[in-house]
């Protein structure tokens, strides 16, 4: 559940060290899982810094960092011009960007639909507003079995996450909106449980939620270009047409401990902790 | 004559009025007792207050009180023009609730009425047991129930494209509210009397009458506020019918096409809204509109069991 704040109180060994640091890290709830492994993992690297993660969106954790109230922010989109200019109004901070992994956004359908692949295009015409694709048979004339009316299910996230606001992007460009009457779930998880129930459904999110239960479909950027199907290499080679950068902004100079810890992030350790959790390590820069 | 006069008795009132003779103890918790009733009224004018002071900048700024209540368009995060409409969100509140009623009333009713006065007192236990235990699920495993159980159910069941619509979410609201429906419904008609039922039986009246032409009459009132509990916990639900409307924004043309409520909007997106922003203070204004809504049905339906009284 993103809105249950996973919090990790990592309190070491009895507080044997009784100024034992927390460092607080709030946002994205694609990173969260992330988070928490590294959190968990850095626990064996230094036993005297504790790390609370919590999810509750991208936002969440940028106007949690704009107020001073975290240390670290993850979010699964860039942050913005105006934010970062609040921040500076706010306490005169600069903000510090780390790419922490890459995230394939991937498309998926029911098992029994045998559609295999979309061009962005299509993509835009079943999400998009104005999109004209309302039946399965408006889509290369797939036909679904299981669905019917073989009408398209649209599977979407709330307007303000993330994932969503990385999707449209994504898909229409920056002018554009997505078509209303989209059924509007509240985590990743829900999507794909939903998509793998129903026939006629299609849903996104990020790659790291994907199972076998849901068909996953390789997306390409025009109709004679390669069709890619989400995963490890794609994403890092950013040949996946939907794929995006993970970020932590961390506000002005910090401490010490935040230092030592995002410079672990970018560590060979941590990657191989991303590559468990099921994300994509940052290329190397 | 004079002397007579005197000699007045002290009535219960005049001596409630002599407030400086009674000892402290007892005023202090006179002045207690005060205190909680009013902290009632005072948590609601808070609430309500609270509500207003987030929404107001949006209510004297970006509100259109004719886009904000005829367009079915809630695009708050859109980038080509924004636009805060919640026509559908109100009908698909409006619809839900008034289905899972039409579930949730007429079986809770038969449930309390069965349990309190056609089972056995063995059985009535384990029965009362059972149906407070439908009251311990989370909401969040009520949706996830709507999700993964019947949705698919509702898809093979009546051939529709999608099992998370109105019918789902009713369905789930209604047993929802059905132990709060069955547990006050019940005892309402506990509380009747037991000479009512005594005399009606020595008239010769069968159980069936006894339960239709006594103690339903008898027991009105509090039958009536057990379905208007059942209305306020389907009215205010948010996780469950977040997850078993299927959160679509749409009028629904039929119970079986998905819609969104305005409790689950604003569960889904206070959280990831930047507080003081307008998204925020819109959400806060369909807590207002919640607010007044709930306010309406209260007063009605106390309107409405007090004129049956006189």
């Amino acid at each position: 559940m993103p809105k249950i704040l996973i919090l990790l109180f990592l309190i070491v060994g009895c507080s044997k060290n009784k100024h034992a640091l927390i460092i607080q890290n709030k946002g994205s709830d694609t990173l969260v899982n992330l988070a928490q492994a590294w959190a968990e993992e850095y626990k064996k690297v230094k036993p005297e810094v504790a790390i609370a993660v919590s999810g509750g969106g991208s936002g969440t954790g940028i106007a949690a960092l704009i107020n001073g109230t975290v240390d670290i922010a993850n979010s699964s989109r860039a942050m913005k011009e105006e934010e970062r200019a609040e921040a500076r109004k706010n306490n005169g901070k600069e903000i510090n960007e780390f790419i922490v992994g890459m995230d394939a956004l991937a498309v998926f359908v029911h098992p029994k639909n045998p559609l295999a692949g979309l061009t962005l295009e299509e993509i835009a015409c079943i999400y998009g507003e104005g999109g004209k694709c309302v039946y399965w048979h408006d889509v290369r004339g797939t036909v679904v079995p299981g669905c019917q009316e073989n009408k398209i299910i649209r599977v979407s996230r709330q307007s303000n996450s993330g994932t969503y606001q990385y999707f449209r992007e994504a898909v229409l460009g920056k002018k554009h909106d997505l078509k209303l009457g989209s059924m509007d779930l509240n985590g990743s998880r829900e999507s794909i449980d939903l998509v793998e129930k129903t026939p006629c459904a299609i849903g996104y999110s990020g790659m790291g939620y994907l199972n076998p239960n849901v068909k996953s479909l390789c997306v390409s950027k025009e109709l004679n270009a390669p069709c890619i199907q989400p995963n490890l290499e794609s994403a890092m080679k950013k040949t996946y047409p939907i794929s995006r950068e993970l970020y932590m902004y961390t506000a002005g100079t910090v401490s010490k401990e935040v230092q030592d810890y995002m410079n672990w992030t970018q560590s060979e350790a941590a990657k191989v902790i991303t590559i468990k959790a099921g994300y994509v390590p940052a290329p190397k820069r | 004559m004079e002397i007579v006069k005197t000699q007045t008795q002290v009535t219960a009132s005049d001596w409630r009025h002599k407030k400086h003779n009674r000892p402290i103890g007892e005023k202090l918790i006179e002045f207690g007792i005060k205190a909680a009733g009013f902290s009632s009224i005072v948590l609601i004018l808070a609430i309500f207050i609270f509500i207003l002071k987030e929404s107001y900048p949006f209510l004297v700024g970006a509100f259109d009180f004719k886009e904000f209540f005829t367009s079915t368009e809630w695009y708050p995060a859109s980038v080509v023009k924004i636009r805060y409409g919640i026509l559908a969100l109100l009908v698909g509140t409006i619809l839900v609730t008034v289905i899972s009623m039409l579930i949730a009333v007429p079986l809770g009713l038969a449930c309390a009425f069965y349990i309190s006065e056609f089972c056995s007192p063995n059985l009535r236990e384990i029965y009362k047991i059972l149906i407070e235990f439908l009251a311990a699920i989370p909401s969040v495993v009520w949706g996830f129930i709507a999700i993964m159980m019947i949705n698919p159910l509702l898809i093979n069941v009546f051939n529709v494209p999608i099992g998370l619509n109105i019918l789902n979410a009713s369905l789930i609201l209604a047993l929802m509210s059905l132990p709060l429906i069955v547990s006050v419904g019940e005892d309402a008609l506990r509380a009747v009397p037991e000479s009512y039922r005594e005399a009606a039986e020595a008239l010769g009246a069968t159980k069936w009458e006894v339960a239709t032409r006594v103690l339903l009459p008898a027991a009105k009132n509090g039958l009536m506020a057990s379905a208007l509990l059942g209305v306020g916990r389907a009215l205010g639900e948010t996780m469950a019918v977040l997850m078993a409307t299927g959160h679509s924004i749409q009028i629904p043309k039929s119970i079986f096409e998905p819609g969104r409520t305005l409790t689950a909007t604003i569960a889904a997106e206070l959280g990831e809204s930047p507080k003081g922003g307008e998204h925020y203070q819109a959400l806060f204004a369909i807590g207002l509109v919640l607010f007044i809504l709930s306010f309406i049905v209260n007063v009605t339906a106390d309107y409405f069991i007090r004129g049956r009284r006189k």
